[in-house]
């Protein structure tokens, strides 16, 4: 059982290796790529999310203060990040470009600079 | 289809400038014998803000926008604000020292039929709670000549949505009325998707379309993206404000939505507000845009 463990714990450290080591970018078992983006006032970590067209990911948000939103209208996805709740969007992504985001539900002056952009490469 | 009023009409009803837009026809007269009248548009004054490389005049560009007003040589029926009133703070005490100050400065209107709404600048942070203090309701009716007034509140709800309630509210409201009624919305931010990437948009803005879609005479004034902005749901017209604090880019126009830094050699240049003239037995309003000039 404990070689088991350590070789999942191996396959998952191989895993992270292979995404580059990003920060907040972990694979699960199922090969899906999870991506986990925190927001607080007034920015999105990362703001730069690098993604490949169709590639499944799956975008894991958590608020670090308030009640944040992510929304990035060229590629129809959005989501409230409620502080507590952890809120996920599936995606796989079907073209290439770079599509601005931004937070969508106001959290005071800096609001309006809580942008960001996900790019989507071959 | 369009009709241009007549210069020298509009100007009686105005007192001063010029005719620069003219909005739509809507359909034939409805409300024949009522009066013509102007009213005055206002909006995104942000009294509180503070940052001199955009604005060094923050203090006294909204009373320099009052005495612009009572400067006009006929003074409106009424005049509405179209919401951020006040620049957003975090601190509550703070938000309604900034609700009370803005208050009394417009107090020195000449014209006493002052309506307000909230932007989310005054109210996202709180519901709405201290907006609701210092002016009361978010969203309401009103009539004036003829003419119905709707006041649809998209702030007060952080998402920037109206909310079921709300729609229903709407609903049940334009239920009392005839379908060639001449209907005039107020809204803060567009209802239509001018620019969802710049949050110049209404969650479920399509839903107070749908319902305002079966009236023959509808048009909608805004604020929100300080500048003016022309633009057609199908037969509705929808007309932004200038703002009276800083101006933002066109729609999109750069790769970030930015405040515009103030020009040292154009002062108070993209600042301004509104008289909107109405010839009742026509339909047709018409839309005069005042610049805040240096002065």
């Amino acid at each position: 059982m404990r070689l088991v463990q350590k070789a999942l714990v191996a396959l998952s450290l191989v895993a992270v290796w292979h995404l580059g080591g990003s920060a907040g970018i972990v694979a699960h078992a199922d090969s899906e790529k999870v991506i986990k983006i925190t927001a607080k006032r007034f920015e999105h970590d990362p703001k730069r999310i690098v993604l490949k067209k169709g590639e499944p990911v799956t975008l894991e948000f958590t608020s670090l203060d308030r009640p944040h939103g992510f929304n990035c209208p060229d590629l129809g996805i959005r989501t409230d990040i409620l502080p507590g709740k952890v809120s996920t969007i599936h995606l796989t992504p079907d073209k290439t470009g770079t599509f601005p985001f931004h937070c969508d539900l106001f959290c005071g002056e800096g609001h309006e600079n809580m942008t960001g952009e996900i790019i989507v490469t071959e | 289809m369009h009709r241009e009023i007549d210069r020298r009409e509009f100007l009686k009803l105005a007192g001063i400038g010029s005719v620069v837009f003219v909005s739509g026809l809507h359909g034939l007269a409805h409300a024949a014998g009522k009066e013509d009248f102007f009213f005055v548009q206002m909006s995104d004054s942000h009294w509180g803000f503070n940052d001199p490389k955009i604005n060094p005049d923050a203090k006294i560009t909204l009373k320099k926008a009052v005495d612009a007003v009572n400067s006009l040589t006929a003074q409106p029926d009424f005049i509405m604000f179209t919401g951020d009133l006040t620049h957003t703070t975090d601190d509550d005490k703070e938000r309604r020292r900034r609700l009370a100050e803005f208050r009394d400065i417009v107090s020195n209107l000449k014209v006493k039929d002052v309506r307000f709404m909230p932007g989310e600048h005054d109210a996202s942070l709180d519901n709405g709670a201290a907006y609701l203090e210092y002016f009361g309701k978010t969203h309401y009716t009103f009539q004036h000549k003829g003419i119905t007034f709707i006041v649809i509140d998209n702030v007060s709800d952080p998402t920037g949505s109206i909310g079921d309630s709300q729609l229903q509210w709407l609903g049940a409201e334009l239920g009392k009325l005839d379908k060639a009624a001449r209907i005039v919305v107020f809204t803060h931010r567009p209802l239509f998707d001018l620019a969802p990437s710049w949050d110049w948009a209404t969650r479920d803005g399509a839903k107070a379309i749908d319902l305002l879609m079966p009236f023959r005479n509808v048009t909608v004034f805004y604020g929100h993206i300080h500048q003016e902005n022309h633009h057609m749901t199908g037969h509705i017209p929808h007309h932004s404000a200038k703002g009276l604090m800083y101006p933002l880019p066109a729609p999109l126009s750069l790769p970030k939505k930015i405040q515009l830094p103030w020009d040292p050699a154009a002062p108070y240049k993209g600042l301004g507000f509104r008289g909107v003239a109405t010839k009742t037995a026509q339909g047709d309003y018409a839309i005069t845009e005042y610049p805040l000039a240096k002065g």
